[in-house]
């Protein structure tokens, strides 16, 4: 038997039933909360490849409290399998001998329950190496779950114990420290980020929004691309600070992105009639979204030049004007997880346990909570930027 | 007859005096032996102002009277002072009506027919046609405007302007096509300050930003010592040399008027009177309107302002030959203006209006309000600056966080970007100037709206840098916070903790001057 958080109530439902506003603690304390803390049986692992592991440190990720607040789409819910528990953003140690990673091996897992984990045949995608587009995670000897952590049979890295397959896992290299390797996974998804967003050098970039997923989007930007001017939108004094730890050529307030973008980039600022959202003529060559609100994607769109890329990483929320799409030619792309074999021909996990060791990381998981102070947790990192936090972590061994 | 202009030492029954403070006033109490600036009250105006119009026009100053110098079939030009003079804009009907009127007649009378208008804006932005009828007058208006005929400079319209040549000391003079090409260039001014007029008239109101570069600078503007005395103004010396390769060119017939200190009637007449000397119903009103001005919505006090329309009497005017013009018309502004003081002081105290030539019928954001206080009011003196060396400046303005999207849509970038990386002007115009100047989107504004050019904001600032490099600090009272700070200044709430924040350079009892403007006044610092 093991302690962990346990996602109980359907995402679908939830999201219907779901009638509060958007803080966490009032949907969490209220009789909706559709997570859980319980005592239930470790998860198992007793197929070829599989291995248990039990988190030392385990990130909240947007995703998670998207999950967790109700505001994530009702697509997904044909992709997890109740009850699971959450948790992909982990550093480990492993409890058996996994293949050739032998038992106690620190290790961080990419979270995709891909074919190779599934035990079925490669997909097109996952055979080329572009596992974050794996067609098959539904199937397999794996219930339903498009990552560990959203999956009843693997368990998470909210829970004591979980277990992952050997594609999954990555050594952490000696001497990099837990609280840096928790972040390798969310660093993983910025070098997908940026290889996503195929800067030609000196092109100008914007990146919209500076919690995890901006701040480390900038970071991989520098370290991976010749990007020219990097312009990161942040609110708070800490992400604007960051941000320009992280190689941002300057920061600019969310009111202040079309000043800010069109003064960088010599651009046309038109106002439509009305109360429309004004745009610019020029601007940006690529933008990157991290945020997921109409507002910051109908910025983005709308700061882009024409022919320009707008990568999409934060989950997007519906309502976006697609005007500038069609009129500006724009070519607009997503950004999901992270693959085996990104364009330098690597797993996007080794070049993120590179970036993680040399970049300006330390005090980035701002806090690290017991899992029974789950409420407080989930709290602070909905209201990280504002308190200053990038990233708030279990700290799953102190539970 | 009016009174000169004098100084005032501030014992216990002095009053509390006023002190203009943006949009609205407020009466201070000043440390006892405080000196008092007041201008010289309004001197009398010309009474048969037709009458001096065709003096000026038939009697000219080493020149042919105006009817000679028209022949038919020549080309004509009149470029008139903008928007920016007087302050506040002046009472119908404006000065130069008058004058354009007659030159248009005698024009008429010589059967001259190609006639063209221009106000000479430089790099200030384009006037609305309501602004341009404002200062022609209804009939120039309606005869000129459809047609095309008067119309705002445009520097930026390569088609339209003409390289005359350099300077001796290599300064392109870069002009008005129309006004180069012209037979007889007329130019209407209207001389609120000593700043204005003379050569600065047609060689800056109608040049582009290639020739304007060469005097518009840091370090020009900080060796112009005093900008009201144009022999020891470096940018005047610039726009002297460009003015003998100009009238190389053109032959330039100069109209200058000057003005009255008339500022405030009728309601805000007590704006304009010594305090000691308010009757019963100057108090009442003073203080109905500060109470008015207190309750009223921003926006109604902002049209209070708005439509503020000065008296003036017109006190000369003198045409024909440019410098011995300008020499006559200089001598008219002293004669309103300047006050003798004797010695320098460790404190200067300003109060800055709700006005200055870069924000009618606008607002005064914080990078206009700083040179209204430090390019205007600092730079009102001959001689020697009013305060010391490494002295205090204390001013008052509520400094908003406020702009103007469709005046100043590149003060609001420099405000953001240039300030907050740097204040020093050297700096900043090494850095960014260029970059402003030929935005490309500044430039369509400055062409097609009504926006002041890209590089506007950087010639306030760099007016301002003979104050910043002379003074030792600069204090606002009741300023914003984070807007004077984004300047490198800093705020104060009250002129006693402004008092006690200059007090590590200024000592205790600081011998202090206060500034009592406006109406205009030019400090002759002995
Ligand atoms: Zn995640
Ligand atoms: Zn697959």
């Amino acid at each position: 038997m093991m302690l962990a958080l346990e996602m109980y109530r359907s995402p679908a439902k939830f999201l219907a039933a779901k009638a509060m506003g958007s803080r966490v603690p009032a949907i969490l304390t209220g009789p909706a909360a559709p997570l859980r803390l319980v005592t239930i049986d470790e998860p198992r692992a007793d197929r070829e490849g599989w291995a248990r592991i039990r988190p030392i440190l385990s990130g909240i990720c947007g995703s998670d409290l998207g999950m967790v607040t109700g505001h994530t789409k009702l697509y997904f819910s044909a992709l997890v399998s109740l009850p699971f528990v959450p948790g992909h953003e982990i550093v480990g140690e492993l409890l058996d001998d996994c293949e050739d990673l032998p038992k106690g091996t620190r290790v961080v897992m990419d979270s995709v329950l891909t074919c190779a984990a599934r035990g079925v045949e490669l997909c097109e995608s996952c055979v080329s190496g572009r596992t974050s587009l794996c067609d098959r995670i539904t199937v397999g000897h794996v219930s339903p779950g498009l990552q560990t952590g959203f999956c009843q049979d693997t368990g998470g890295g909210w829970g004591n114990v979980m277990v992952a397959h050997r594609s999954q896992l990555y050594a952490v290299p000696e001497g990099l420290s837990d609280e840096r390797a928790v972040l390798v996974e969310p660093l993983a998804g910025a070098v997908h980020t940026a290889f996503r967003a195929n800067v030609q050098p000196g092109q100008s970039v914007l990146v919209s929004g500076a919690g995890a997923v901006g701040l480390f989007a900038t970071l991989a930007l520098r370290e991976l691309t010749q990007a020219g001017r990097i312009t990161v939108v942040a609110k708070h004094p800490k992400q604007r600070e960051l941000a320009r730890a992280f190689g941002a050529s300057d920061v600019v307030a969310p009111d202040e992105v079309f000043r800010g973008v069109r003064r960088a980039t010599g651009a046309f600022r038109l106002k439509p009639e009305m109360n429309a959202k004004e745009f610019l003529l020029g601007g940006v060559d690529v933008a990157v979204d991290a945020v997921g609100s109409k507002d910051s994607i109908d910025t983005v769109l709308r700061v882009t030049k024409a022919g320009g890329r707008v990568v999409l990483a934060g989950m997007p929320s519906t309502g976006a004007d697609l005007s500038p799409v069609w009129f500006r030619e724009l070519e607009l792309t997503g950004t999901y997880a992270s693959s085996r074999e990104e364009p330098n021909g690597r797993p996007a996990f080794e070049t993120a346990l590179e970036i993680a060791q040399k970049a300006p990381l330390d005090g980035v998981v701002g806090a690290k909570y017991p899992l029974y102070r789950w409420r407080e947790a989930l709290d602070h990192a909905q209201s990280a930027g504002r308190l200053g936090t990038v990233k708030v972590a279990f700290d799953v061994r102190a539970s | 007859m009016s009174r000169p202009g004098f100084v005032l030492e501030v014992d216990d029954r002095t009053p509390p005096l006023l002190v203009h403070n943006g949009e609205g006033f407020l009466l201070e109490r000043f440390p006892l032996g405080t000196r008092v600036v007041y201008p010289p009250e309004s001197l009398p105006a010309v009474r048969d102002v037709e009458e001096a119009i065709q003096n000026a026009l038939l009697h000219p100053i080493e020149s042919e009277p105006l009817p000679e110098l028209l022949t038919p079939g020549m080309r004509l030009t009149i470029a008139f002072d903008d928007i920016s003079l007087p302050l506040p804009p002046m009472k119908k009907p404006d000065i130069r009506q008058r004058v354009i009127e007659a030159v248009l007649t005698m024009a008429a009378d010589a059967g001259v027919d190609d006639v063209e208008l221009i106000s000479a804006n430089a790099l200030h932005r384009r006037l609305t046609p309501n602004e341009l009828r404002e200062i022609v007058g209804e009939r120039v208006f309606r005869s000129f405007f459809p047609d095309g005929k008067l119309y705002n400079f445009d520097a930026e319209d390569a088609d339209n302007l003409t390289h005359l040549g350099q300077t001796k000391h290599g300064e392109d003079v870069e002009i008005s096509k129309r006004a180069a090409e012209s037979d007889l260039l007329v130019y209407v001014n209207v001389n609120l300050v000593a700043m204005d007029g003379g050569h600065k008239s047609t060689s800056i109101g109608l040049a582009s930003y290639k020739s304007l570069k060469h005097h518009h600078n840091s370090h020009t503007m900080i060796h112009s010592r005093s900008f009201m005395d144009h022999k020891a103004s470096k940018m005047h010396h610039s726009a002297w040399r460009m003015g003998e390769v100009l009238t190389e060119h053109v032959k330039v017939f100069q109209i200058e008027t000057t003005l009255n200190n008339d500022i405030f009637g009728g309601g805000l007449e007590f704006l304009q009177k010594r305090e000691w000397e308010w009757s019963i119903k100057d108090q009442a009103t003073m203080l109905g309107a500060k109470r008015g001005l207190a309750l009223a919505p921003a926006k109604a006090r902002r049209k209070i302002f708005q439509d503020v329309r000065s008296n003036y009497g017109l006190t000369g005017i003198n045409a024909g030959k440019i410098e011995p013009v300008h020499e006559k018309t200089i001598e008219a502004v002293h004669k309103q203006q300047l006050v003798e003081v004797q010695g320098q002081s460790d404190v200067a105290i300003m109060g800055v209006p709700f006005v200055g030539p870069y924000n009618v019928n606008s607002v005064m954001n914080p990078i206009l309000a700083a040179c209204m206080g430090l390019g205007y009011y600092f730079n009102s003196y001959r001689g020697q600056p009013i305060v010391r060396k490494d002295g205090a400046v204390i001013l008052y303005h509520p400094v908003d966080y406020e702009f103007s999207q469709l005046h100043h849509p590149s003060y609001v970038d420099f405000f953001e970007e240039v300030l907050s990386e740097s204040t020093d002007p050297a700096t900043i115009e090494a850095k960014f100037e260029k970059q402003y100047a030929e935005d490309p989107w500044y430039i369509h504004l400055y062409r097609t709206s009504n926006a002041y050019h890209g590089v506007h904001p950087f010639y306030m600032w760099y007016w301002i840098s003979h104050a910043l490099d002379h003074c030792g600090d600069i204090v606002w009272v009741g300023a914003n916070r984070k807007t004077v700070e984004r300047m490198g200044f800093r705020s104060a709430s009250t002129l006693q903790d402004a008092l006690e924040m200059v007090s590590h350079s200024v000592g205790r009892s600081p011998s202090i001057t206060y500034l009592h403007n406006p109406p205009h006044l030019l400090a002759d610092v002995r």
